[in-house]
């Protein structure tokens, strides 16, 4: 763990790795890529949801790689649907169970209702769908695999691109510096609606990523996670820096990991000590055009886009990496 | 990227498609990544930029269609690209531009349907739906193309006559069409013909801007540039506010259609193939008139009179220029990699004419030419 110069994961060092399940969901050979932080996270998701449960899992990489034919990785009752309506296809099965429930035509307990998509598929075109089953107020849980741009197509910004990253629709050059807007908040937009649960999880934290699905699938009413997903293949990452740039994510505050229950914010990985953000984007090509004024910039919108985090949580700050002002600026 | 003109280039149908915008002085794109239609956009993206022009990519395909007709009123040559489900959420704000007589272009490269179907294998299953995907009764264009030079061309042709209808004009091209590299040399700028719209010569406040004219296209000002006009989706009248009268209501609805059949001659293209003498026709359009072409010129050498009649002009159906040799030939095939939409419309220009034979494939692959032969042989 001193490797990373990460001290949180202690916490969870008590914590027996042998007490989780044994009993895959996700099976293995499905196609992603080498590397894929994806694939990781759904299968730890899968894991914790548990066997009873019906997913509906919008258009996207994890969709196409688990399900070519003639095999599926999925042991759920799974169903693939458009793009911008996993959400109102949950709330339709959702609907559909109370109803069966009611009249006392199901047996057993109630299976728990998912779904999935991806950030393009969450924050783009299924935003709408997702809204309205958020403010319906069904009981489910949504999963947002976040690998930042649409990588299926080949790599497309979406707007869960942070500021400068390389996308093929986002190109840099002499007029652009790639992405030129900030990722959008949809943890806060999920907030904004008055669930009860709201979660920001990365696959490079298993055991915090576990209890929070858990916490969110046996929330009555719906919820909703933000898993950040490596993608070495849209990222220019190595395939074998997957977990750690996870890691790096949070130990820089570009993605904090944190809970929102009933509205209240609580940080459940704290940071002692942030790393400065060059660390994260360093290993990742897409950001390999940008020059220490860019950077900076980055730096300084994570340090504050995390402060209002913190105020949120109601958390000490950390020690900030300190930034030195260009020399010719200050003149 | 290379953007000589004059030169030999190793172009794909989408980067084509890119080039003939560019050329037809297209200065706008809104797209949303949809396989097999994404290199059009991430061309884009590369592309406009340099010339002063704008890429936005959207949230999804209804904002891209939004984004178009917006940007095309504020004067703007503008265009999407997108392929079989994004056709679909299209499709309203398609009947906007049609009600609204906003010129656009829309590139549907058509991918195997019906809902996701086969992102990456060919079909030709839209060509009903860019007829009459939008609700309610209107008229459109669809232009069709099969080679990366028809990509280049058909573009062109797609945003003159938009502009010159004040119309949405959708192009239809396919997986095959869209991926397949061919050489292609680039014309320079002037010799093609590239059609501006019509912008109205009378002072503000006697511009009228939904007014009937000879050619039933009246003249179309840039918003922002003191013409105040109102824009709806509703029936509107001559000055564009919404209207409930009967007698307002048919001739507008009147007009929408006139302004595109008086203008036929204009905008129907067919490519003709050893027609002159041929006994049977076949009748194709996109990747399968490819393969087509060839297929009538294997079954001359075997003895047949084959001759191939490809469509340029889905819609509005080049019914004029098909009819002479429905009464010419004993029999016609229609190839199409979907359950006979087009041989549909065939039959009924035939009425009895001639023998219409149907050859579908739909399982995402290209039709062979020796499919077509052996299809030929046996009629």
């Amino acid at each position: 763990m001193d490797k990373f110069g990460y001290a949180q994961s202690q916490k969870f060092d008590t914590y027996a790795s042998r007490l989780m399940p044994r009993e895959e969901y996700f099976t293995s050979g499905h196609r992603s890529c080498q590397g894929c932080g994806e694939a990781l996270a759904v299968r730890w998701v899968c894991k914790a949801i548990g066997k009873d449960a019906i997913i509906a899992h919008a258009t996207g990489c994890m969709e196409i790689v688990s399900s070519g034919w003639p095999q599926t990785a999925w042991m759920h009752p799974w169903l693939h649907v458009a793009f911008e309506n996993a959400s109102a296809v949950a709330s339709g099965i959702e609907s559909a169970l109370k109803v069966l429930q009611r009249k006392g035509k199901l047996k057993g307990p109630m299976p728990k209702v998912v779904a999935m998509g991806g950030d393009g598929g969450t924050t783009d075109i299924g935003l709408q769908s997702l809204s309205g089953a958020l403010e319906r107020g069904h009981n489910f849980t949504y999963f947002c695999w976040d690998n930042e741009a649409y990588m299926n197509t080949g790599i497309q910004r979406s707007s869960s691109t942070p500021y400068g990253a390389m996308t093929t629709t986002s190109p840099p050059g002499k007029m652009s510096i790639g992405q030129h807007t900030q990722k959008k908040n949809m943890t806060a937009i999920a907030v904004a609606h008055g669930i009860p649960y709201v979660a920001t999880a990365s696959p490079s934290y298993l055991f915090d990523l576990f209890f929070k699905v858990r916490k969110a699938i046996e929330t009555p009413g719906p919820a909703y996670v933000h898993v950040l997903s490596v993608c070495p293949t849209g990222w220019r990452s190595a395939t074998d820096l997957s977990v750690r740039l996870g890691r790096l994510a949070v130990e820089t505050g570009v993605f904090p990991l944190f809970e929102v229950v009933n509205g209240k914010y609580r940080l459940t990985v704290e940071v002692p000590k942030l790393r400065p953000v060059n660390d994260y984007l360093k290993p990742q090509g897409r950001f390999r055009h940008l020059r220490e004024k860019e950077r900076d910039f980055i730096q300084k919108h994570t340090m504050a886009q995390y402060q209002l985090l913190l105020d949120k949580c109601g958390a000490s700050y950390p020690e900030f990496p300190v930034i030195t002002e260009p020399e010719e600026e200050k003149e | 990227m290379n953007t000589e003109t004059g030169q030999p280039r190793l172009l794909q149908g989408n980067e084509a498609v890119v080039e003939g915008a560019l050329y037809a002085g297209c200065r706008f794109f809104a797209g949303y990544p949809i396989t097999p239609a994404t290199e059009i956009s991430e061309a884009m993206a590369y592309r406009l930029p340099a010339v002063g022009g704008t890429f936005i990519q959207m949230e999804d395909e209804i904002a891209s269609m939004g984004a178009i007709i917006g940007a095309s009123l504020a004067g703007v040559k503008a265009m999407t690209a997108t392929s079989g489900p994004g056709f679909s959420l299209i499709q309203e704000n398609l009947g906007f531009g049609v009600m609204a007589e906003v010129p656009c272009v829309v590139v549907n490269v058509m991918r195997g349907g019906p809902s996701t179907g086969l992102p990456t294998h060919v079909s030709q299953g839209d060509v009903q739906q860019a007829r009459w995907g939008t609700h309610g009764d209107h008229p459109i264009i669809v232009l069709a193309a099969s080679t990366t030079r028809e990509c280049f061309d058909l573009t062109v042709r797609a945003f003159n006559l938009a502009e010159k209808f004040r119309t949405p004009v959708i192009l239809l091209t396919d997986e095959v069409v869209a991926h397949t590299r061919e050489k292609i040399v680039l014309p320079p700028p002037g010799e093609l013909e590239v059609a501006e719209r019509q912008e109205p010569t009378v002072p503000p406040d006697w511009y009228i801007p939904y007014a009937d004219t000879a050619s039933g296209v009246p003249p179309m000002a840039v918003f922002g540039d003191g013409y105040r006009y109102h824009v709806t989706g509703l029936v509107h009248d001559v000055r564009g506010f919404p209207t409930e009268r009967p007698d307002e209501i048919v001739p507008f609805l009147n007009r929408l259609f006139r302004k595109i059949n008086q203008h036929f001659q204009e905008i129907m293209m067919v490519k003709e193939e050893l027609t002159e003498d041929a006994a049977v026709l076949v009748i194709a359009y996109g990747s399968v008139a490819r393969s087509a072409k060839r297929a009538v010129r294997e079954a001359r050498e075997r003895g047949i009179k084959a001759g191939l009649l490809q469509l340029v002009t889905l819609w509005p159906f080049p019914r004029q220029l098909v009819e002479p040799y429905l009464m010419q030939v004993k029999a016609v095939l229609v190839p199409e990699l979907n359950m006979g939409q087009i041989s549909r419309e065939v039959k009924r220009v035939n009425q009895g004419l001639t023998r219409v034979e149907t050859l579908n494939r739909i399982d995402g692959k290209l039709m062979t030419p020796g499919e077509i032969v052996e299809r030929l042989v046996k009629l």
